[in-house]
């Protein structure tokens, strides 16, 4: 299936199957807020079922990319290419945009105000039109898949942190994705709780989900990531396999950062 | 001297162990919580009657009573007698319920209204943004009998068709409104402020437009947080419907004891309508004590 004339309009979602294509080039990507430029020149291409982890340190710019990636950030100069269109464009309709990428957050931020079921169904009921009772029969179905059926009907306050982050993940892929960012999506949780959203992750990567990830679990981005992309300081370092970049890394700041993860034991 | 006497002279034997830099400078009393209770009943009684002994001895005392708190007036003011000239302050206050009822409801609108104009970022709305802010400036700043004053002297006099026709109590209403619609615009525009910015993100990141992450994610987030003080405010309305007596021709409560105080020549109405009011006001506030207390037991729970 060819997806270069797919409009944003949403009538053309579902998975990115069939044979594998960019689904999404970044190019030449700057991004600076005031005086702090965050990207400073940013190329990266992700091929569809591929799962790229980006590692690099805390203000290296990891968020900030996926935040431009969903549009919730203007660019400054350079292109986002999302499955064959220019998304950076003045004209493209962000918000169309965006129902087909799926976001999960380092903070869930789940609607406080829904229960769990209503959290997952908002988005299809009222951004995509789905009727209430399909979207909530889906709902139901990936709440299950993922061990929170009997959580449907209760608040995300009365859930533990992986929990309410599962939701996060389950309500993002209610809008039928053909990107999934993860910003961070552990980092928030206890260190018992890493696990289960993880495992979660796993499973969207065995079926053939393309995400983009930003991330410091070590262990799961060499076991899980088809590449890995190493920031510092607004650019790319190093981008490469798991077994390249974490055995045999080429430049000295990987080194640097890779030694600095080891000590702290995060490997 | 006896401080000069060390030892333990006295009895309390045990206490004298407790070094001095521990021993508590408040009253023994005041340490247990029945002891509390106790002492705090009793001074806040005898501040009371000191009150009431005060008011009783005060040479004015028996013309005051008279006055003010004549039984037989009060209740000839509750009841009124349409023979004699005078409404019933009783049935008046219906008139007060019936416009705070029906301005409230109003001013949730406008307010919500005012307050979404001033949130808004289009440059489209930029007009209409500077006479939100007007408006709230305007009305904040002028006093509300004033207002009142304005609207129902000032349009009758335009003599504009429909405009300067109305019942003096469709003014009071529309004053009440106006003045009370720019404090809650600003209670309304606090509560938008309140709900995080991650919350808007994560609306904008699932692909709803601004207007439907402001109808299903930020309000009703907003409209929580602000449910007591806008209670608190409405608590202000309700007694603050007696200003509308300055028209005249409202007979509310406040206006139906000003009658019957200038044909009896005794003010105990005006007692009978603060009483009444009292009676509006009250059950409000504790409602809203009650949901504070709720809303803040809500957040230490869900901060475990």
């Amino acid at each position: 299936m060819s997806l270069a004339g797919a409009r944003f309009d949403g009538a053309e979602r579902g998975t990115a199957g069939g044979a594998a294509g960019t689904a999404l080039r970044i190019e030449g990507v700057h991004k600076a807020f005031g005086a702090n430029e965050v990207l400073k020149g940013i190329d990266l291409a992700v091929d569809t079922h591929q799962v790229i982890c980006l590692i690099g340190a805390s203000g290296s710019g990891k968020s900030t990319l996926l935040r431009c990636v969903d549009l919730l950030e203007t660019v400054d100069a350079g292109r986002i290419v999302f499955f064959g269109h220019d998304v950076t464009r003045q004209e493209i309709d962000e918000v169309l945009v965006r129902r087909q990428m799926g976001m999960v957050f380092q903070s869930y931020n789940l609607f406080p105000h829904l229960r769990v079921l209503r959290n997952v169904t908002l988005a299809p009921v009222k951004a995509l039109g789905t009727a209430p009772a399909d979207a909530e029969e889906e709902a139901m179905a990936l709440l299950a898949r993922f061990g929170l059926a009997d959580k449907a009907h209760d608040y995300p306050d009365r859930l533990s942190g992986g929990q309410q982050q599962r939701v996060a993940i389950i309500r993002a892929l209610a809008m039928h994705p053909k990107l999934v960012l993860l910003d961070e999506v552990t980092s928030a949780l206890d260190p018992e709780l890493v696990g289960e959203v993880l495992d979660v992750i796993r499973e969207l990567a065995s079926g053939g989900m393309t995400m983009l990830i930003a991330t410091h679990e070590m262990g799961f981005a060499r076991e899980t990531a088809t590449r890995i992309v190493f920031l510092e300081d607004g650019v790319i370092v190093e981008d490469g396999p798991p077994r390249q970049v974490f055995d045999a890394p080429q430049d000295e700041r990987t080194k640097r950062f890779l030694a600095r993860v080891l000590e702290a034991g995060r490997m | 001297m006896e401080g000069d006497t060390a030892g333990p002279a006295t009895p309390g034997t045990e206490e004298e162990q407790v070094p001095d830099f521990f021993r508590s400078r408040r009253g023994r009393l005041l340490r247990s919580p029945r002891g509390a209770v106790v002492t705090s009943t009793v001074s806040t009684l005898v501040v009371l009657a000191a009150i009431v002994v005060a008011f009783l001895l005060a040479p004015g005392s028996r013309q005051v009573r008279s006055t003010y708190f004549d039984f037989h007036d009060m209740w000839q003011a509750f009841l009124g007698d349409p023979h004699k000239g005078f409404y019933s302050v009783g049935e008046a206050i219906v008139v007060n319920i019936e416009m705070f009822m029906i301005g409230e409801v109003l001013i949730l609108v406008l307010a919500l209204v005012v307050a979404l104009i001033r949130q808004s970022k289009s440059a489209f709305l930029f007009p209409l943004r500077m006479i939100a802010v007007a408006y709230v400036d305007f009305f904040r700043g002028v006093p509300l009998i004033l207002v009142i004053l304005a609207i129902g002297f000032g349009l009758p006099a335009l003599y504009l068709p429909f405009v300067s026709s109305q019942s003096a109590f469709v003014y009071g209403v529309l004053a009440l409104v106006l003045s009370y619609s720019a404090y809650v615009s600003e209670v309304y525009r606090a509560g938008l402020n309140s709900v995080p910015l991650s919350q808007i993100a994560s609306a904008r990141s699932l692909g709803l437009r601004p207007r439907t992450a402001m109808r299903h994610v930020v309000l009703p987030q907003a409209v929580r947080t602000i449910i007591p003080p806008l209670l608190n405010t409405f608590v202000s309305l309700q007694k603050d419907t007696a200003l509308v007596a300055v028209l005249g021709a409202v007979i509310e409560a406040n206006r139906a004891a000003e009658i019957y105080s200038s044909t009896v020549f005794n003010y105990s109405g005006y007692t009978v309508a603060a009483a009444l009011f009292l009676v509006l006001t009250i059950p409000l506030a504790r409602f809203t004590d009650h949901l504070i207390a709720r809303d803040r037991a809500r957040r230490l729970a869900g901060a475990t």
